[in-house]
């Protein structure tokens, strides 16, 4: 039997890539909420704006789901791993063996007492039903969730401050010169930008700033990160820091692996250990933890890629952000383009502004080994 | 096997042509996907299913 330890876009993936490659054993797929498999990147734009119905994030359909030939244990989060006898111990009191143990448990939101955040479907119902009062809203942090609520809020006619200690949003993951664009993108629909000062905390009268301001609120929005889901394993034995730390074949111990959000692995071609935040890393990786399970011996060497999809603008990234940009299509002016990020003669990173198509084209440009700050492993990217 | 797409779920990666170009293109002006053949040849088949496994939209469905 696998066991995998995760319902959501990682975990599923792995058991889908297990039974295409002819694994005919006993698949049980063990998830914290009640819900079955969705995607999170719809919760922050189409969920949360109300343009898609909540059954549409669903990842898959009945048919489907039948046709995987797995068991759904549901709302019983995993408390306690026994790496020797690879038996996951429930919140309910169950004990699942397995030959193979898979963890897909994600990432929880860090978040201040009391506010919201968004990371499952419930959340994202729930600060959709307060966005629809027209409070006055801010959302905390500065990152792609961030942003992605910020936009759908303001498109929903909410009154909008996006805060955060960057110089313009996404920063980090774009560069200066794309999220000086997406500043202004945001700024000319009208979201208040209230960036270059870190939040302090939250009280009755609204959010404090490092500069000890404060900005008044009837809704908080927490957006600044996630950590691992991995405080159920603290007694394991299995070493954790900052995910789970795995070989270049995403394993964590003997008939243990570790997939998406919360694994963090060896990446051979950049000599060190990776995590990556973001929706294709679930099911890439997935694809290779299912393959080395049956026995590839393969080590995972992704480049990473995210995408956010903010008022008008699409924007793709592929590989990461370096010191030197060059515009290889289109125009900034248009604000349609392509622009590859370099280090030294190296293209490390491709970004695509309403030019998904072409950015993808520029991908293999990439140079393999570009040890550089992952744009896509940033928090919050889909 | 019969695929379809989805293209209001589509979010324009291009990961399924990545892994089957002569089964799916995006179109050039908002990368959105393209079904080039919605009844491809059996030796095909495992990358389609690869395709819609790890679509990060989940935009493609496979029927037998």
């Amino acid at each position: 039997m696998t066991l995998i330890v995760g319902a959501s876009a990682a975990g599923l993936a792995t058991a889908e890539a297990l039974r295409r490659k002819g694994y005919t054993g006993r698949l049980t797929i063990l998830g914290a909420e009640p819900h079955l498999p969705y995607d999170r990147p719809p919760l922050s734009k189409q969920v949360l704006s109300g343009t898609w119905e909540p059954g549409k994030a669903q990842l898959r359909s009945p048919e489907a789901l039948g046709a995987l030939d797995a068991e759904f244990v549901l709302g019983d989060p995993a408390v306690h791993l026994d790496v020797a006898e690879r038996a996951v111990h429930t919140a309910s009191g169950r004990v699942l063996k397995a030959e193979n143990v898979v963890l897909a448990a994600g990432l929880h939101p860090r978040t201040l007492p009391g506010q919201r955040t968004l990371r499952t479907l419930d959340e994202a119902l729930a600060l959709r039903s307060d966005l629809l009062k027209r409070k006055r809203t801010i959302v905390v942090g500065d990152g792609v969730l961030g942003a992605e609520i910020a936009a759908t809020a303001r498109q929903m006619g909410v009154a909008v401050t996006l805060t955060g200690p960057q110089q313009a949003p996404m920063a980090l993951q774009l560069g200066p010169v794309v999220a000086e664009l997406l500043a202004e993108l945001h700024t000319s629909q009208g979201v208040d930008l209230r960036l270059g000062a870190a939040v302090t905390g939250v009280d009755d009268h609204g959010v404090l700033l490092e500069t000890g301001e404060v900005l008044p609120a009837d809704l908080v929005v927490v957006a600044f990160g996630s950590v691992p889901a991995t405080e159920w394993l603290q007694d394991s034995g299995l070493v954790l820091g900052n995910g789970v730390v795995c070989d270049s074949r995403c394993r964590a111990a003997d008939g243990i692996w570790a997939v998406g959000d919360v694994a963090r692995w060896h990446h051979e071609t950049l000599g060190r250990l990776v995590r990556l935040e973001n929706r294709t890393n679930a099911t890439e990786q997935a694809v290779a933890v299912a393959g080395n399970i049956l026995g590839a011996d393969q080590p995972y060497t992704p480049v990473p890629y995210f995408w956010t999809d903010q008022f008008d603008a699409k924007i793709h990234v592929h590989g990461f952000v370096g010191p030197e940009t060059s515009v290889v299509e289109g125009s900034l002016a248009e604000r349609r383009f392509v622009v590859r990020y370099h280090r030294g003669g190296e293209v490390v990173g491709v970004l695509g502004w309403n030019m998904p198509k072409q950015a993808r084209q520029h991908r293999q440009q990439i140079t393999p080994r570009c040890p550089a700050t992952a744009a896509a492993s940033t928090p919050g990217a889909a | 096997m019969k695929i379809t797409v989805d293209q209001d779920k589509c979010c324009g990666a291009g990961t399924c042509v990545l892994l089957a170009p002569d089964v799916f293109d995006q179109r050039d002006e908002d990368g959105i996907v393209v079904l080039l053949d919605a009844e491809p040849p059996a030796e095909l088949h495992s990358l389609v299913q690869e395709a819609a496994s790890v679509c990060p939209a989940a935009a493609i469905s496979v029927s037998s």
